[in-house]
């Protein structure tokens, strides 16, 4: 009758959590306001038309900046909502282990995030009929982009587990987001330098989502930004699982 | 025996809201726990099914130690929160097939668990329809039937009739008597009639300390009515 018990409850809390985006307007409203705003800032911002370039780096170069404000929105309620309604009582009263609980909420976001980015396909099956782009490079940037995405929901997920309330996750993770994107533009570089030297500052850029996807998103694949990646949602991950663990000390 | 609790403490902050707690049910105990608001009922309740840790003490399901196997010692238990939370989006059978699921069983599992627990809990026809549509007293049907899943041996409820009308109370009334038959109950109530009516042994709680722990009809004997033993072991005291 039963099968990997951890497996299977992350399987069930990861298809509730996508059929509560599907069911409710939150997934389609994200997806339609990052189609929107990519758009815009990829075509008036970015000028890819002026550029005359085939490639997509006037595309790429926004999603930190887009994924810092939309993906906490989508993540905010993954554990706030679930402790204002009680539900979350429910949850922790069935016999599955906290990291399924955790992970199959996680994943069900960065489905959404996942799905959002493959609507953007078009635009590079435009590119090819424009002209002829490096499809690797391109393909790189969408696998970096979508472990930027992961990232940024971590965040987003680890915050939602502080707070029942969650306009306060959803600004938790922004200004974490934001602080960890800024950390890596040269103008918060420059600053930290003159304060604490070039090391440090150096040092701090490694830290920073912006240094790990700049390279990706000019096709290079450097295994330290894909451990960087993986290592940041892990670690927001370890720590959502801890503060939900931590509801049981009362 | 079922359900073994002994010493059992539980502090928020400077606020000893449970304080050294012992008991044991067995099976066909309906266990009524009764007592003022903040008492100590929930914070009890919910030690035992797992989602709060006590500070001292231990409870002890089929020989299982809730706090150090939380996970064995919870697919043994069924657990009904206060206000019975529900994902209102989803129908009854999608609440209980993911409840099920989320449990560890397979799909085939899950399915006949739902279809067994739906009717012992007569979910009926509305087992199709979202939850946010369905009456007060369905929903917690609904809590009842996902309590129910893995046909566990102790069901813990937490205001099962709280904010349902006579009728519904009635109905889920005769749910808790035919399930008590067979399993060991812990039901928390306020109404003291509902003691009377269902339960077959009440645990006076008052500031976080057993009062009295007798059959229903002992208390009425003493106290010549259940509502006379409620104030007078409970000091008719009212807290915030």
């Amino acid at each position: 009758m039963k099968k990997r018990p951890g497996l299977a409850s992350m399987t069930a809390i990861y298809r509730r959590e996508l059929l509560s985006y599907v069911t409710t307007p939150t997934a389609y409203v994200f997806v339609a306001v990052f189609l929107f705003s990519i758009g815009l800032f990829t075509f008036q911002v970015g000028g890819f038309f002026e550029a005359r370039r085939a490639d997509l780096s006037a595309f790429f170069a926004f999603h930190p900046w887009i994924f810092m404000v939309f993906l906490p929105a989508v993540s905010m309620r993954l554990w706030a909502e679930e402790a204002r309604s009680g539900a979350i009582e429910l949850l922790m009263t069935l016999p599955a282990p906290t990291w399924a609980l955790v992970l199959g909420k996680f994943l069900a976001a960065w489905t959404v995030a996942a799905a959002a980015l493959l609507m953007t396909i078009p635009l590079w099956i435009s590119v090819n009929i424009l002209g002829s782009p490096d499809n690797a490079a391109i393909f790189t940037a969408y696998i970096a982009s979508l472990l930027m995405a992961g990232a940024y929901l971590a965040i987003g997920s680890m915050m939602s587990a502080l707070t029942p309330a969650q306009i306060v996750a959803f600004v938790l993770a922004v200004l974490v987001s934001f602080l960890l994107t800024a950390l890596g533009l040269p103008l918060v570089l420059d600053f930290f330098s003159g304060i604490l030297g070039g090391g440090v500052s150096e040092a701090l850029a490694r830290f920073s989502i912006m240094h790990h996807f700049d390279a990706a998103q000019r096709g290079v694949v450097e295994f330290r930004s894909v451990f960087y990646f993986v290592s940041l949602i892990a670690l927001c991950l370890g720590f959502n699982a801890l503060a939900v663990d931590a509801r049981r000390g009362g | 025996m079922l359900l073994q609790v002994d010493g059992l403490r539980k502090t928020f902050g400077r606020r000893v809201a449970v304080d050294g707690i012992g008991f044991s049910i067995d099976v066909g105990e309906i266990v009524g726990f009764l007592g003022p608001n903040g008492a100590g009922k929930t914070t009890t309740m919910r030690m035992i099914a797992g989602y709060l840790e006590p500070d001292e003490g231990v409870a002890k399901i089929f020989n299982i130690d809730v706090a150090q196997e939380r996970r064995r010692a919870q697919e043994r238990v069924g657990y009904l929160p206060e206000g019975a939370p529900l994902y209102g989006e989803m129908t009854p059978w999608s609440f209980l097939r993911f409840v099920a699921e989320t449990r560890g069983m397979s799909r085939e599992g899950a399915r006949h668990a739902v279809r067994r627990a739906a009717q012992d809990a007569r979910l009926g026809d509305s087992i199709d329809r979202p939850i946010d549509t369905l009456s007060k007293g369905y929903r917690r049907r609904v809590g009842f039937a996902a309590a129910l899943l893995h046909d566990p041996m102790l069901l813990i409820l937490d205001e099962p009739t709280d904010g349902l009308d006579p009728n519904q109370r009635h109905a889920v009334r005769d749910l808790i008597k035919k399930l008590g038959e067979e399993r060991g109950l812990i039901i928390s109530t306020h109404s003291l009639e509902e003691v009377e009516a269902v339960c077959t042994r009440a645990i006076v709680i008052d500031q976080g300390r057993i009062v009295a722990d007798k059959t229903p009809a002992a208390l009425i004997d003493e106290h010549g009515t259940l509502e006379r033993a409620f104030t007078a072991l409970t000091r008719g005291e009212e807290r915030t």
